[in-house]
């Protein structure tokens, strides 16, 4: 294939009217478009010079049919000149600048060289409107200067000082137009225009160019009434104004008369360029809409720049809505055979696969089972033509068939593709996954994979990419691969890993010592490539046993050395090691768990230490292995006790709820004694705080405690029996905070950080006193979820969770500007070849990336080599 | 250990960290040669692979790596850990601001560490925070409006005087020259009474009760002690030395103040730091500012992409913003800068100056749909078919 051509480079330049005319097919006189017969009128805006967009007519410039002409431009002659709206602030600062007579810039030689330098050493600067004096003599002519006025959005005018009076003289944009003209090229220069492409005088409008219709394409409504452009609407416009100017003229009306419809032609012509101008209403369709204008379509998200250029519609895309399937592998995903059957590849006929190829064409584009080869969906044949294939042509396409076509074959398993999910915040929003057909309609994918795409099952959609090209595909395998893609680049640790059930399932596995006989054992096992068993860890008479860490240990690789404390860590003072009794202390040699509970330190996401230790050690695709191992695994192990939550495990027994009470009563009355210390003028305030504030802040302190003692009195009662205790100890979902919350008490709810004060004067609700400062009246709940919320506490309630969503709501926002302002300033940087950090432009940024060359992806969570790991898997002890 | 691992340490190609790491692993361990040499071998290979590799598109890494975080960042601000008593901005909008490369951040805090003769002991440690702390002269005396005399009667508390280290001389000198030079006030007159450590304000315009009270209001609020932008300092110990924090930020004042150890003091005004200490100084307070920033948050980032981030605000010589105003404004690519903001300004500037778009970056190269010069598509290498003739 040859190697496609560059553009070297883009150069921007003015139009001058010379340029628009030759470029010109077609003078432009009619505003009307089509005849009653729905055909264009010769030299009206649609003229089929210009371009054609009904099918089957052809170009009358080019002679092409509608889906080949590019369109081309006509131009409008205009009665008088009108000043283009992107230049005024330009030609305010020549007008200023040059003299009003002879058009030189308004300095000597001398003084354009103090600013620009001499010609030998310039200083790159260009003079500006500051480096002129107001009001002076012309250095040339002598001439005396006037203060030009610009009124917005077009008006310029000059202050002629009569009598001790102002007066305001307007100047013409003709007028404008043959100051600009003499303005010799030196003086330009100097101001930063170059006259080779950019004669200031250009931006003074005397003809107007017309795009070409395929640029304005008018839609066939419904009714078969044609509705045309805005940008046509806004043509119409001003070729009406400027006939009807160009008759006036011609007549010789009045001054008044010409002077307004000059005005009126400027405001078509401007709303034409940009129709949010400052000072100027904008044009409006019939419906009252604003109109679409030249300016509008390039600006803003969705404009050409951002919307068009920079984010390009694809092909072999398709999007559904994703659940989850913990038995495919994390490399995997699950596609539904409708969309597999729309997908395809191409793929090159050559000898060695015509045979398999034409099978494929025989098989045809409607494949009806998950068990039956893939079929295709168009060939291609040398000539570039598609043939689509359909149940009538298959046998004799087939036949046709030979090297040097192309058959578009849909996907099957094992094929590669690309899935995403939005928001793209990182490089892992999209990874390359295999194809797997599926039954269903949706796509299917582990739930392991969650975290990097941040991705849940309430209704959230993804969106998948086949690759076309053998490159495509080889970048994909190799660089996008999940298994490629396990370590985040953010901070050098895995981010795909165990999550949920995952985490809880594996904790229930391993903690404490269980035994298993054979038939358990395979139960357990069932989901995983074991080829043997390990020797039983107990034998009782006739039954073998084997043990729950015997059973993890069967995942692990064989040389696996390393010692960690599990998330279910209390960090006490001193570390009991194997002894101790929450069993955390994990203590995996050469490949056998010794002791300790694997849960989300071990194999979780984001902080999974024997994930992370396996990828150093034997790299990312064993890593993968492991994890869906360990998925299986734990799902099975989950299965195996079953695992549920339910209103009656949020249950205390008396003894606990009469505690939670005494606490909760301490505390008002705790708090209610400190009011009465502040009321009395007691209260010794803390540094820097008024005694308000050193008031709530101990109520927020006591009434925080007593909640976090409720907490306790409820985890006393409610042990690892407990699903939610299980979930919160194993680090799988939630903390001992929710628990406290469903069972003990909800807590102070607050607003800014502060206690509820908001509401009525001088009180929350009409429920309480005014003034009262207690703890139930500013929005302490007192009650559990459990037990129930009381109105004004739920309340509250709603007030506290309103502040987390309108937080939720900004944040999004505002980090997304900032991610995107950071992606701009950065998105050109590189590492080149000697290992320092360039723009694309050659601009050295860093002689060393991170002063070290480290690549943060492959560190050990910052530090070039995990040494720790490497000593501690050699030595086979804790270091 | 012996020494002569130390030796074999010593001479590989590895950085000092990683050496150190490896002589305190291995420091109290039995270790045999054939183990050392596997772990060295080990250790080495690792290094060997972790390192960067060319065309790697880092800036791009370094902005997700920053901005994907930024999501799970709380909005509030929060008091400093521990100081209860002053208010830090944190969290996102903390972050905005760094990268906004604001000349004032919304909360400016300092915290000043003490030269080892100051930092033990918390009287001498307070003595200094008298220094920083602006204070008010209402604070060192009683100060009455004389409405029958048209006059402000200021008595100076010697004792206070006395616990903040000022003469009482000092302060009547400063009050009225601070009055005209900060405040900008000067329709009054005075007279001072150094032995009875008094000083009496009288209005040039006597005919107004008006103006009296307005110049007791500026007499209430000079302030006569201390560095005017420094609102509040506390003073805490903190593993074993007092170390102050203050409110407001005056980096230059405060070098000058006795007993402030320079070499450690900073501010969270990062061009502040660029003016006192420079450019490099600038970029390190953008790195350190960042880096607490997210991890107080709990969000871990590699330091290096912090790093790159701030190499390229600090690349010109002074704190550009990353944004419209600061780098992605100054972007050689008209292109490239229309893509981002203000699009049709860009086009329309960049038409008369004439300018040319090289399509050396990113988004001009997609804008006109060829390879982009990163990663993959930026190796030029092409292999050939061996077999071409025989085909």
């Amino acid at each position: 294939m040859p190697s496609p051509k560059r553009i070297g480079k883009i150069e921007f330049g003015l139009l001058s009217p010379k340029e628009i005319r030759t470029m010109s097919v077609r003078k432009i006189i009619w505003a009307d478009t089509y005849d009653d017969d729905g055909f264009p009128y010769p030299q009206g805006l649609m003229d089929l010079h210009l371009g054609v967009i009904d099918p089957g007519l052809r170009c009358k410039t080019c002679d092409q049919k509608a889906s080949e002409c590019p369109g081309h431009f006509g131009h409008i002659e205009l009665a008088k000149p009108v000043i283009h709206v992107g230049y005024t602030r330009l030609i305010r600062k020549l007008l200023r600048s040059t003299c009003r007579s002879c058009s030189r810039l308004l300095l000597s030689p001398e003084e354009i060289e103090k600013v620009v330098g001499t010609e030998d050493e310039l200083t790159g600067d260009v003079l500006s409107e500051k480096d002129i004096k107001k009001e002076r003599l012309c250095p040339h002519c002598g001439e005396q200067q006037l203060k030009i006025n610009f009124e917005k959005p077009t008006t310029f005018s000059e202050i002629i000082m009569e009598e001790g009076r102002k007066i305001e003289h307007k100047l013409t944009p003709a007028d404008i137009r043959a100051r600009l003209e003499k303005i010799p090229d030196e003086d330009l220069r100097h101001l930063g225009i170059n006259p080779d492409v950019a004669r200031p005088e250009w931006t003074v409008l005397t003809v107007l160019p017309v795009p070409p219709v395929t640029m304005r394409p008018s839609i066939i409504l419904e009714n078969g009434q044609r509705s045309e452009d805005d940008l046509t609407h806004k043509l119409v416009d001003i070729i009406r104004i400027n006939q009807r100017f160009k008759e006036n003229q011609d007549a010789g009306a009045p001054q008044l008369i010409i002077e307004d419809l000059w005005e009126l032609l400027q405001y078509h012509v401007t709303t034409y360029l940009d129709n949010e101008v400052a000072g100027c209403p904008p044009a409006r369709h019939r419906s009252g809409r604003p109109l679409k204008t030249l300016s509008q379509r390039l600006k803003g998200k969705d404009g050409r720049f951002r919307g068009s250029l920079s984010g390009k519609r694809v092909n072999f895309s398709a999007r559904t809505v994703i659940s989850p399937d913990p038995n495919l592998s994390v490399i995997e995903v699950g596609i539904p055979l409708a969309v597999a059957n729309e997908m395809s590849i191409p793929v090159q006929v050559t000898s060695y696969n015509i045979e398999e190829l034409r099978q494929m064409v025989l098989n045809g584009p409607s494949r009806t089972a998950l068990d039956r080869p893939c079929g295709a969906n168009y060939v291609i044949r040398p000539d570039k033509r598609r043939l689509r294939l359909a149940e009538g042509n298959l046998e004799t396409v087939a036949e046709q068939l030979e090297p040097g076509w192309t058959v578009e074959r849909q996907i099957r398993d094992w094929d590669i593709v690309l899935f995403n999910r939005q928001p793209s915040l990182h490089r892992m929003s999209i990874m390359a996954h295999r194809v797997r057909v599926m039954d269903g309609r949706t796509f299917r994918l582990n739930p392991a994979v969650c975290p990097p795409y941040n991705a849940d099952f309430d209704g959230d959609e993804m969106n998948l990419h086949v690759p076309q090209t053998e490159e495509a595909r080889a970048e994909a395998a190799i660089l996008v691969a999940v298994e490629e893609n396990i370590l985040s680049p953010r901070f050098g640790g895995p981010i795909i890993g165990g999550i949920h059930d995952h985490v809880s399932g594996i904790f229930l596995l391993t903690n404490q010592t269980r035994w298993f006989t054979r038939s358990e054992l395979l139960y357990l096992l069932k989901n995983i490539d074991v080829t043997s068993l390990p020797e039983p860890g107990l034998v009782q008479g006739e039954e073998q046993k084997w043990s729950n860490k015997q059973v993890f240990s069967m995942v692990l690789p064989r040389e696996l050395n390393m010692v960690f404390k599990a998330s279910s860590c209390q960090n006490c003072d001193t570390c009991k090691r194997q002894l101790c009794e929450r069993d955390a202390y994990v203590r995996i040699i050469d490949g056998n768990l010794e002791s300790g509970t694997i849960d989300k330190k071990a194999i979780g996401a984001f902080d999974g230490q024997i994930v992370h230790r396996i990828i150093r050690q034997y790299g990312m695709k064993r890593a993968a292995e492991f994890i869906d191992d360990i998925t299986h695994l734990a799902i099975r192990s989950i299965m195996f006790d079953g695992f549920s939550f339910g209103i009656d495990d949020e249950d205390l027994s008396r003894t606990e709820y009469g505690q939670i009470d005494d606490v909760l009563k301490t505390a008002v009355l705790d708090v209610q004694r400190r009011i009465k210390i502040y009321e009395d003028g007691q209260l010794e305030p803390m540094p820097g705080r008024t005694p308000e504030e050193t008031l709530e802040m101990q109520i927020m302190q006591v009434l925080g405690k007593a909640r976090d003692r409720t907490g306790e009195i409820a985890g006393r009662h409610l042990g690892l029996g407990n699903s939610a205790v299980v979930m919160a100890v194993s680090g799988a979902r939630g903390s001992m905070l929710n628990l406290t919350q469903m069972a003990g008490c909800v807590g102070q709810q607050s607003v800014r950080g502060e206690r509820i004060m908001r509401g009525y004067d001088e009180r929350t609700l009409p429920h309480f006193r005014k003034g009262d400062r207690g703890s139930d009246a500013h929005g302490f709940i007192q009650h559990s979820y459990k037990g129930g919320l009381n109105p004004t506490e739920f309340f509250f309630h709603a007030i506290g969770g309103r502040e987390g969503l309108v937080d939720t709501a900004v944040r999004t926002s505002q980090s997304g500007y900032l991610q995107r302002r950071m992606i701009n300033a950065l998105q050109d940087l590189k590492v080149a070849y000697d290992g320092s950090v360039r723009t694309t432009g050659g601009r050295i940024i860093q002689f060393r990336y991170g002063e070290d060359g480290t690549d943060p992806m492959k560190s050990s969570f910052g530090d070039p080599v995990d040494v720790k790991g490497i000593v501690e898997s050699i030595l086979k002890e804790e270091v | 250990m012996r020494s002569e691992y130390e030796q074999q340490i010593d001479a590989a190609e590895l950085p000092v960290k990683t050496k150190e790491q490896l002589k305190k692993y291995l420091s109290e361990k039995e270790v045999t040669s054939d183990q050392f040499e596997s772990i060295l071998n080990r250790v080495v290979s690792e290094y060997q692979n972790t390192r960067i590799e060319a065309c790697e598109a880092v800036g791009i890494i370094a902005a997700q790596s920053i901005g994907e975080p930024g999501t799970q960042m709380t909005m509030r601000t929060f008091h400093y850990a521990g100081v209860a008593e002053i208010n830090v901005t944190l969290g996102l909008p903390r972050l905005i601001e760094i990268m906004d490369a604001r000349k004032e951040p919304s909360t400016p805090t300092m915290t000043i560490y003490l030269e080892p003769e100051y930092a033990g002991d918390r009287d001498r440690a307070r003595e200094v925070s008298w220094q920083i702390e602006a204070a008010p002269l209402h604070e060192f005396g009683d100060i009455t409006i004389d409405m029958e005399n048209m006059q402000i009667v200021v008595h100076l508390n010697t004792a206070v005087c006395e616990k903040r280290k000022i003469q009482p001389a000092a302060i009547l000198e400063i009050a009225s020259r601070k009055i005209r030079e900060r405040r900008h006030y000067r329709d009054f007159e005075f007279e001072t009474d150094e032995k009875s450590a008094a000083i009496i304000f009288t209005p040039k315009n006597r005919e107004s009760y008006q103006n009296l009270f307005q110049l007791a209001e500026h007499v209430r609020n000079v302030i006569v002690q201390g560095i005017d932008d420094i609102e509040r300092v506390v003073v805490r110990k903190e593993s074993g030395e007092y170390i102050l924090y203050t409110e407001g930020s005056n980096l230059k004042d405060v070098f000058d103040v006795e007993g402030v150890d320079t070499t450690r003091t900073r501010t969270n005004n990062i061009s502040e730091c660029s003016h006192v200490l420079g450019i490099e100084a600038a970029r390190n307070a953008i790195i350190y500012e960042a880096l607490s920033t997210l991890s107080e948050q709990g969000i871990l980032v590699d330091v290096r992409h912090i790093m790159l981030v701030a190499d390229m605000m600090c690349m010109e010589g002074e704190v550009k913003q990353i944004g419209r105003h600061g780098i992605a404004g100054e972007k050689e690519s008209v292109l490239s800068r229309a893509a981002f903001e203000v699009t049709v300004n860009h086009l329309l500037d960049a038409a008369v100056a004439n300018e040319v778009d090289e399509l050396s970056g990113v988004t001009e190269n997609v804008i006109v749909g060829q390879p982009i010069q990163l990663g993959t598509g930026d190796v030029k290498l092409i292999a050939k078919p061996l077999n071409l003739g025989e085909s």
